[in-house]
């Protein structure tokens, strides 16, 4: 078992066509992903990768004829919210969303419609999710990780890349690797992906990478206090970091002292979370489990 | 994008919000020729963007027009926290009765817009905040449904507004938040919002932040970002698409990904060193790229030694270390570089920096250690 993504996930490509779309696509293929379909409106009826994979010009008409069941989006920031309104209303179960910079006003309408609608929505800003050996839906790369026993849940991009990779060079694969983004609005948090690794058999810990700014991670903490069974392990970036980054006295006031590296980690640590101080510690901690 | 107290006013104004007369000054004897029009007594107030504005002497009452001109002389040649004024806001006086606070910005937990208020406004509200939460109150606006009349009127009784002035005030926070929307604000900001001793409703102040990523929808503001507040370094990392952040140590971080500078930062900081600064140069950096960055970090007279740590997802990194010889040709320096590169293309990378007899380190660890260990040591 894992999470998310696995096997059994039958996948689209909105934005196949693209620069960051073909490269990917190429990669998650190799990887060994079961790519079924791509969507590029204007380009319905091509064949890529090798005249494996079939374009569509919508999601549609591509879940219609493949039957997909989860949709990675490269589509630039612009058009992104829409490509993702498409894929919830295609009834497309779980969104990936790698693209970044997409409006907030936007995302605030998407994290509604998708919750209202059942969708699992990953991203926007996400490098996506692994589950090894074989299910690649995103950007990371396939060869810093193998299969194990670790679930990874990150808001980073790169520093989830260190962290799987740390792993695995101290002998710990991963069930999966989510990484949820970096955007301040985005669609599944903390609590949604911890709660699918507390249901997960193949998972037995699991790790909680994230950073300064926003409230997921003190919200996390309180959730593994009340629900989760699981042994956690978290690392907070940005305790060096110099406070400056505010929006103004409205974000002070709801964010009301939280938000910060210490405050991040003292609520953890108050949730029995073991904190390591850099990336590589956190193999290290694991052994000591 | 943060704009003015003045630009946030022409928003209010253009969506019918109430704000005192007033004009903008950019010399001593427009000021006077301004607060002559309005009547004599008015405030002066420095147009920079920075909190604590009214604490650092940048908001003065004066009561006669060559006071105008003689206080306006005096702060158009200050500076307010290190930025330097340029424009004076000049406002007719307003006879207070009561101060409110009134904020709106983004809930990004729950997705959704927060309205916030309270009775006591005026410089202290994250006082307020902090010793008497009761008095801050806040109303979720989903952003589906809008901000409804009785939720505006709910506020209106939490904050004890008078009962004649609730029409009024809903009709504020509607066009308030229409003017948020409108402009994808994600923050918006009136403190004081005022009860006048006319009892009415005026805009004090205004303070507006537009979402980045939406500047495209809004060409109006494109050429009017104010980089007064920007230091030279921080335009030259902007021009080039780099996130860069001048700190006090002396170990100059070069990192792709905004996490992993950060990390790589507090494992300098956990080993005993300094970050001379945080630098993301992004996903799928070009050599030139990397040159540019490096040629801020250098510029940087603190900076003793150099820390590159990358992890190749989208950026490769023989691409990384394509830039950095490209550096070391065109800029003289000794200062020591130490290098770490895993993932795409790493072996490439690895290969052209060991032909350079460049530096290099397997861990983030390791590589943190000798850049700390290299930055105690005095310079030649």
């Amino acid at each position: 078992m894992s999470i998310l993504v696995s096997e059994q996930t039958r996948l689209i490509i909105q934005g196949i066509t693209g620069h960051e779309g073909s490269f990917h696509a190429e990669q998650m293929l190799s990887y060994g992903t079961n790519i079924v379909a791509g969507v590029t409106p204007g380009k319905g009826g091509e064949w890529v990768l090798g005249g494996k994979v079939p374009v569509f010009d919508t999601v549609r008409s591509a879940v219609e004829v493949t039957g997909a069941n989860a949709s990675i989006i490269f589509v630039p920031s612009r058009f992104a919210g829409d490509a993702i309104l498409e894929a919830v209303d295609a009834d497309i179960s779980l969104i990936v969303c790698i693209t970044e910079g997409i409006p907030v006003k936007g995302m605030l309408e998407i994290k509604q419609i998708a919750h209202q609608e059942n969708t699992i929505l990953i991203g926007p800003n996400s490098p996506g999710l692994i589950t090894p050996p074989r299910t690649k839906v995103g950007i990371i790369p396939g060869n810093i990780t193998k299969t194990g026993t670790v679930g990874v849940v990150s808001r980073s991009g790169t520093l989830t890349y260190e962290v799987v990779y740390a792993l695995k060079q101290a002998g710990f694969g991963t069930s999966t690797c989510v990484g949820i983004g970096g955007d301040p609005v985005i669609g599944a948090n903390f609590i949604d992906i911890l709660s699918h690794f507390e249901g997960d058999p193949q998972t037995e810990t699991i790790v909680l990478i994230g950073e300064i700014g926003g409230q997921d991670e003190e919200k996390a903490a309180e959730y593994i206090t009340n629900y989760l069974t699981k042994p956690v392990i978290g690392f907070i970036a940005g305790l060096s970091a110099p406070p400056g980054k505010r929006m103004g006295h409205a974000g002070a006031i709801i964010e009301a002292g939280s938000g910060t590296a210490k405050a991040k980690i003292t609520a953890l640590k108050n949730a029995g979370v073991q904190v390591a101080s850099y990336p590589e510690e956190i193999p290290t901690i694991l052994e000591s489990l | 994008m943060k704009l003015h107290e003045y630009q946030s006013k022409e928003i209010f104004t253009h969506h019918q919000i109430p704000i005192p007369r007033g004009k903008l000054a950019s010399t001593p004897e427009e000021a006077k020729l301004i607060a002559e029009e309005l009547g004599g007594s008015v405030v002066l107030k420095a147009q920079v963007l920075t909190g604590g504005r009214g604490k650092a002497g940048g908001i003065r009452l004066v009561r006669s027009p060559e006071e105008a001109e003689e206080e306006a002389s005096k702060i158009l040649g200050e500076r307010i926290k290190e930025i330097p004024v340029r424009r004076i806001l000049v406002e007719e006086a307003v006879n207070i009765q009561q101060e409110i606070y009134f904020g709106m910005t983004i809930d990004r937990e729950n997705g959704e817009t927060l309205l916030i208020a309270s009775a006591e406004g005026g410089v202290d509200i994250e006082v307020i905040a902090k010793s008497t939460p009761e008095k801050i109150f806040m109303v979720h606006i989903n952003p589906l449904h809008g901000l409804r009349d009785y939720q505006a009127r709910n506020l209106a009784t939490e904050i004890e507004i008078p009962r004649a002035l609730w029409r009024a005030f809903i009709s504020l926070a509607q066009n308030l938040y229409n003017a948020y929307q409108e402009i994808d604000a994600t923050l918006l900001e009136i403190n004081p919002l005022v009860i006048t001793d006319r009892q009415r409703l005026i805009a004090l102040d205004g303070k507006i932040t537009i979402d980045d990523n939406a500047l495209f929808r809004h060409p109006e503001f494109l050429d009017k970002r104010d980089l007064s507040a920007e230091t030279s370094a921080e335009s030259e990392a902007r021009k080039f698409g780099l996130a860069y952040v001048k700190l006090n140590g002396n170990i100059g971080c070069l990192v792709n990904g905004a996490g992993l500078a950060m990390a790589t930062m507090d494992i300098i900081q956990h080993k005993g060193g300094q970050p001379a600064n945080f630098l993301d140069i992004g996903g799928g950096a070009s050599a030139d790229k990397v040159t540019a960055a490096l040629r801020i970090i250098l510029a940087d007279p603190q900076v003793k030694t150099v820390l590159i740590n990358i992890f190749g997802g989208i950026t490769r990194c023989d691409e990384v270390a394509q830039g950095i010889l490209q550096t070391l040709e065109a800029v003289q320096t000794e200062i020591p570089f130490i290098i770490r590169l895993v993932g795409t293309n790493e072996k490439e990378g690895q290969k052209i920096l060991a032909d350079a007899h460049l530096q290099t380190a397997q861990s983030l660890q390791a590589a943190a250690e000798k850049a700390v260990e290299l930055s105690r040591e005095p310079v030649l």
